[in-house]
């Protein structure tokens, strides 16, 4: 086992122990204030770098430019009205929050949601994974200099995205489920064209996988980028495509099957090395995965209720619950305590980019800072979770 | 007119011409053609607003920046700041004075009229001197904007343009031996009497110059020094107005340097193709075939910066110093060896021109092989 690395205090430094430098010659150590302005931190994340050259001797992320008291808000609002705040957490991953959420209040009220809707949720589900991977993958591809791939990704993201508008009027918050269901059904015409569009998908990910698979700058700038293994996964608690980039079957969907996932047929693809490349790999798989995940639930789709039996007015009685699902991310759970009011007590988020991010100072470690544009990217962070 | 003030005005002209008007067309060209063609790369249309088909973006894009207001941070190093640009475009531009656009054209008047300002009889040489002065626009631009991440850009640029001027002399010397003359004119009358483009025996010595030529430019994938997702622009991150506009005209007009001297010494400059086959192809002017063959390495960038993903800093200088550097010396090698064979008639530059080919096509054929199985493998 590696030593661990904790980010430390940026409010409260220690003293500096290291004599001032007598000149100029003296310096071998910068500080580098990466963002929170800047290009490749995927939003207002401030990392503070020390350097030596370009040689990163320490990186501490700085979080919390984009806390907006969600966790508080939710005491304020009824069960239901929390719906659309857990959109704003992963805001390229809506439908996988609100499913989150409604999973624990549905495990808190034990409530059974209909099949229709468990499939309904589940293919919104997977085209939201599409989506969040396709964002991952362009805006990754961009920060090593690669900027193709991110047009390609974004007009198949932007189809999804007309999918989810056309399913229930948003495009990025999408509020789509309720406690107990859904709030729309289908339209024939949805599913037929989600279905075309499924079909032809994995020829886009050819196109992708043209461009950047077999790249040999690709390869060098990714193989053997922030190793981390399995075992050290586990203790930093990282899900989602970076534990099992390390080689750990680890999904949730599987793990804990939740709504209709135990009787679907897929693959949950890992890699060997647990490095960047392999990260890649393994979105780039499960994307496809997704495509067949959806396919399934479009064939499975039988007329029916969408909407379970909920009380009127949601009072749980007083208890503490933890439901989570794998979101694009990883590991996104909530973690509810009630107390026979209409509110909750106290909602927690366990976010997957948080928890992923720490992982950052201890990727970092030795590398350039280009190879920490890399890190961000490949641990795929979106700062609504984070600082939530 | 006496001849020698006609040969004063015919100097001044062809310097307003070739040093300063061909460039500055040929950049509004490119940087259209760049944006345009990459956005049809990309699936999407590109800039189409400005004039037809959006050809006059170049003009917006210059006016835009020449009424921007000129900033320079307070605690920037003034005179160091100002030099950087300066240096980037001075030395590209004074480049170009060195290039044979083309073969003589006959004027009114009588007169003979070679399309090139100076031929001189150490041109190569004197190139590459001038070119590498630009390194220190960069250097300057980067540190004297007391910006970190332009000092980064400037430390950068220092260590990848000074490492790939080595490999690219060392490629040049290979085209030395086989022309036997530094300068450029002569270079490419030699390839017209040999009727043998340097290309073929001087393949390998070609793709060491154009690689270490996109490094000089600081283009994809050699981009490093401005690496916008690393270090947001780098050492041009606090320029802005006029300033950039001339770190701009620099970078492109480098370009098109590294462009047109790869034309000359390895693509017979303003020589049609193809003299024996297709004679008529003779029959258009021979600034056209180089303006052409030139458009045809433009595009190349163009489609690097589509498609490649950027290198980074210690593997850019691997790539320099134990890859190009040890392959340009065996080249040269080989070269003065199949030149020892047969000096007059290039013979033994031709065997090797066959021989590259072959190994060319077979590399190319065995790498398209390698790449479908790989590719089937991971899907």
């Amino acid at each position: 086992m590696t030593e661990r690395v904790f980010p430390g205090d940026l409010h409260n430094p220690p003293p500096r122990t290291v004599a001032a430098p007598k000149t100029l010659f003296d310096v071998t150590e910068m500080e580098l204030n990466f963002g929170p302005q800047h290009p490749s931190t995927h939003g207002v994340l401030r990392i503070v770098l020390k350097v030596d050259g370009e040689k990163i001797i320490e990186a501490i992320p700085d979080v919390g430019y984009l806390h907006r008291g969600t966790e508080k808000l939710f005491e304020s609002e009824t069960y239901p009205m929390a719906i659309p705040h857990t959109d704003r957490l992963d805001y390229v991953a809506a439908a996988t929050n609100n499913h989150a959420y409604c999973l624990t209040v549905e495990k808190l009220l034990a409530v059974e949601v209909p099949r229709r809707a468990q499939l309904i949720r589940v293919i919104l589900d997977e085209l939201q994974r599409l989506s969040s991977h396709l964002v991952w993958l362009g805006t990754s591809g961009i920060d090593l200099g690669a900027v193709t791939p991110f047009w390609y990704c974004f007009r198949e993201r932007e189809q999804i995205l007309d999918f989810f508008e056309e399913y229930c009027g948003a495009r990025l918050t999408l509020n789509c489920m309720r406690i107990g269901g859904l709030p729309f059904d289908l339209t024939p015409s949805w599913a037929e064209k989600v279905s075309e569009f499924i079909d032809d998908f994995p020829s886009r990910v050819d196109d992708y996988e043209t461009l950047l698979t077999d790249n040999r700058i690709w390869k060098k700038r990714t193989v053997g980028v922030g190793v981390i293994s399995a075992e050290e996964c586990v203790e930093w608690g990282l899900t989602g495509p970076i534990i099992r980039g390390s080689g750990l079957e680890w999904d949730l969907r599987r793990a804990q099957p939740y709504e209709c996932y135990e009787e679907l047929d897929f693959i949950v693809p890992t890699g060997k090395n647990g490095d960047t490349y392999d990260r890649y790999l393994v979105r780039v798989a499960e994307m496809r995965q997704s495509a067949k995940i959806v396919r399934q639930c479009l064939d499975r789709l039988e007329p029916g209720e969408i909407r379970g039996k909920v009380p009127r007015v949601i009072k749980p009685v007083a208890e503490e619950i933890y439901a989570s699902v794998e979101s694009p991310k990883g590991e996104l759970g909530f973690y509810l305590v009630s107390n026979g009011t209409n509110k909750p007590y106290r909602l927690h988020v366990r976010p997957p980019s948080f928890i992923n991010l720490q992982a950052l100072p201890r990727l970092a470690r030795g590398h350039l800072v280009s190879d920490l544009v890399a890190l961000i990217g490949t641990i795929d962070i979106v700062l609504g979770e984070v600082d939530r | 007119m006496t001849p020698a003030r006609a040969d004063i005005v015919f100097t001044i002209a062809k310097i307003l011409i070739l040093v300063n008007l061909v460039p500055a067309v040929i950049g509004f060209v490119i940087v259209y053609a760049e944006r345009r063609i990459m956005g049809f790369m990309q699936g999407r249309l590109g800039p189409n607003r400005v004039g037809p088909q959006g050809i006059l973006q170049g003009l917006a894009d210059l006016l835009k920046l020449v009424t921007k207001e000129d900033l320079t941070p307070t605690r920037a190093e003034k005179v160091s700041h100002f030099l950087g640009p300066v240096l980037s475009v001075i030395p590209a531009l004074t480049a170009l004075a060195l290039i044979p656009f083309g073969a003589a054209i006959r004027v009114p008047g009588g007169y003979e009229v070679p399309l090139w300002v100076a031929d001189i009889n150490v041109g190569l040489l004197f190139l590459l001197g001038v070119t590498s002065i630009g390194v220190y626009g960069i250097i300057l631009g980067g540190w004297a904007s007391n910006n970190k991440f332009s000092l980064l850009g400037g430390l950068r640029s220092a260590a990848q343009l000074v490492s790939y001027e080595v490999p690219m002399g060392l490629a040049i010397v290979a085209v030395l031996m086989m022309s036997r003359s530094m300068s450029l004119v002569e270079i490419v009358r030699m390839q017209d009497r040999l009727h043998l483009w340097f290309i073929f025996p001087g393949l390998v010595s070609f793709f060491i110059y154009f690689v270490a030529g996109v490094a000089e430019t600081n283009r994809n994938p050699f981009d490093l020094p401005e690496a916008e997702s690393e270090l947001v622009s780098g050492f041009n991150t606090e320029y802005s107005g006029i300033k950039f506009a001339f770190y701009f005209l620099g970078e492109y007009t480098a370009m098109i340097v590294v462009s047109s001297v790869a034309v000359t010494l390895f693509f017979g400059g303003w020589l049609a193709p193809f003299p024996h086959l297709l004679p008529f192809l003779g029959a258009v002017p021979g600034v056209v075939w180089f303006l052409g063959k030139v458009a045809v390495f433009l595009f190349g960038y163009i489609w690097f910066r589509s498609t490649f993903p950027r290198y980074r800093f210690d593997q850019l200088m691997n790539l320099g110093w134990k890859w190009l550097i040890p392959m340009a010396l065996v080249n040269m090698m080989i070269v003065a060896g199949c030149l020892l064979a047969d000096v007059s008639a290039g013979r033994g530059l031709r065997a090797l021109g066959w021989v590259l080919t072959g190994i060319f096509v077979i590399l190319l054929l065995l790498s398209k092989l390698r790449r479908r199985l790989t590719l089937a493998e991971a899907r």
